[in-house]
């Protein structure tokens, strides 16, 4: 089992999908939602992730493709 | 004299003893040092401080060392510099300039955080440390780790021009360049920020290394013989230096060093380009929107900032407003305080000229009320931003007749 905590950013029309639950019942990750902000046309999430590497890996693939932006919970780890 | 309580979360206010740790267990907030401010008021005074080294340490009570500093031993104490000549140009009573393009050792404010950072590592006896970095703060690491005889490991993004990395590579350290997107090298560089028991100076060091960054406000203020500015103007990149600067002036308030009450307004300067910061303040919302950068303010490009939230509640406690800068804008910024104060700073300079100009000429700032502008960063870093806009004025064959010839044109040029 891998353990990682990244933030979610959502756009506008993604609010109203249940990604999170996509991503439990598809990727079988347990996640663990720390810390939210979801507003009518935005929101941000910062979560724990439990699973195996590869299936948090295509998890991760998945929620960039939908159109999530996925960041370390530290967002800009890389500094100009 | 005992002055740190530890860490505290920022969102949940969960308490953490002094360890290297960044985040929350509970909320992931962000952890920030909280000090003793009642054992601190009876020891730090004005003549405590005037005591101290011409040096960032002078205010090193404030600061998270509770040991002896390391390394960096002469960072900061730049220059706060009275621009006549630019307050003509922008036409204002009184204008300042912050100069730490002459920051020892690395050229840029981030030897504050860096020199901090690297002194606490040695203190919780780390033997390396780390950052992924594409300029300033890789210098600076390198720099630092060199002077403390640490190992360091700087990550890069593989398809980083080679001129960039010189800067770094001449201090020895060991250079990783991670192929990737950015979005997958910096996702690594948290895993291996989370993996290896090393010092990532922005990461695992955070709460330490960004506190480096209020000895810029402190010596602004002693620098103006305890006073504060009507105004003063920030480059932001992470959002960590805007909120510093005003964590500073706060504390030397509470410590009743200020004379007179504190009015200071902070104003974001960012590039247009990638102003995720400025756009909150404008919009009048909390609500970051993360955006891809695309500026020549190489320095400032932080498309999601982790401190994005904390620096639009400066500008907004303290009725402080913000200002974007086009690339054009950047540049004519950094060749008009090039021409009116024989500064050369870089990219991140030219926006924060650029937007207090800006912020002037539509009434944000009045014109008679006193303006610090911040310039965090030395011009020959970055001459690239320049090589198209510049060139000799006069090439002449090696004859008097010919200077003379060529002199006698300039001047009908001019006339
Ligand atoms: C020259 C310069 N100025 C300003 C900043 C902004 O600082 P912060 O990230 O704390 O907002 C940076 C770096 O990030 C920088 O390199
Ligand atoms: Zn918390």
């Amino acid at each position: 089992m891998t353990r990682m905590r990244l933030r979610l950013t959502f756009p506008p029309h993604l609010i109203q999908e249940p990604i999170v639950y996509r991503l439990v019942k598809d990727f079988d990750i347990v996640i663990n939602i720390r810390r939210a902000d979801v507003k009518a046309d935005y929101g941000w999430m910062a979560l724990e992730l439990d699973g195996e590497e590869a299936q948090l890996e295509r998890g991760v693939k998945w929620l960039k493709e939908k159109g999530v932006q996925v960041d370390p919970i530290e967002r800009d780890v890389i500094s100009p | 004299m005992e002055k740190l309580n530890g860490l505290r979360c920022r969102e949940c206010g969960r308490r953490y003893p002094a360890t290297p740790v960044h985040v929350c267990e509970f909320c992931f907030g962000p952890l920030e040092v909280d000090y003793r401010y009642d054992a601190l008021k009876r020891v730090v005074t004005r003549e405590s401080i005037t005591a101290g080294p011409p040096s960032m340490w002078r205010y090193k009570d404030l600061l998270p060392i509770e040991g002896d500093v390391a390394v960096g031993h002469h960072v900061g104490f730049t220059p706060l510099i009275r621009a006549r000549n630019l307050a003509d140009e922008l036409g204002c009573r009184e204008v300042w300039i912050k100069n730490d393009s002459v920051c020892h050792p690395s050229w840029s404010f981030k030897d504050r955080v860096v020199s901090v950072a690297v002194t606490k590592a040695k203190e919780f006896g780390f033997d390396t440390v780390a950052c992924a970095s594409t300029g300033n703060l890789a210098n600076s690491v390198a720099a630092h780790a060199a002077e403390g005889r640490l190992r360091s490991y700087i990550f890069i993004p593989a398809d980083l021009e080679q001129g960039k990395v010189l800067a770094t590579l001449v201090y020895n350290p060991t250079l990783v360049a991670v192929h990737g997107t950015y979005d997958e090298v910096n996702r690594l560089c948290s895993e291996i920020a989370d993996k290896y028991r090393w010092a990532f100076v922005n990461v695992n060091f955070r709460p330490y290394y960004s506190e480096g960054s209020k000895s810029y406000g402190f010596e602004i203020v002693e620098q103006l013989g305890w006073r504060t500015p009507g105004h003063i103007i920030v480059p932001c990149a992470g959002g960590s230096l805007i909120a510093k600067i005003w964590k500073a002036i706060k504390e030397f308030e509470q410590l009743g060093l200020i004379d007179g009450p504190v009015t200071t307004k902070m104003h974001a300067a960012q590039a247009l380009g990638c102003g995720p910061i400025v756009t909150m303040v404008k919009n009048d919302t909390d609500v970051l929107v993360p955006v891809r950068p695309n500026t020549i303010a190489k320095s400032l490009a932080i498309g999601n900032p982790a401190d994005g939230y904390y620096a639009y509640r400066t500008t907004k406690e303290s009725g402080g407003f913000g200002e974007h800068a086009t690339d054009e804008e950047i540049v004519e910024g950094m060749l008009l305080l090039a021409r009116t104060e024989g500064i050369f700073t870089e990219t991140a300079g030219g926006v924060t000229v650029a937007a207090a100009k800006k912020l002037i000429e539509s009434g944000v700032i009045p014109r008679d009320e006193s303006i610090v502008i911040c310039v965090t960063g030395n011009g020959l870093k970055t001459p690239d931003a320049l090589y198209d806009r510049l060139e000799a004025h006069v090439k002449i064959k090696p004859s008097l007749s010919a200077f003379d010839k060529a002199l006698a044109e300039l001047k009908a040029q001019t006339a």
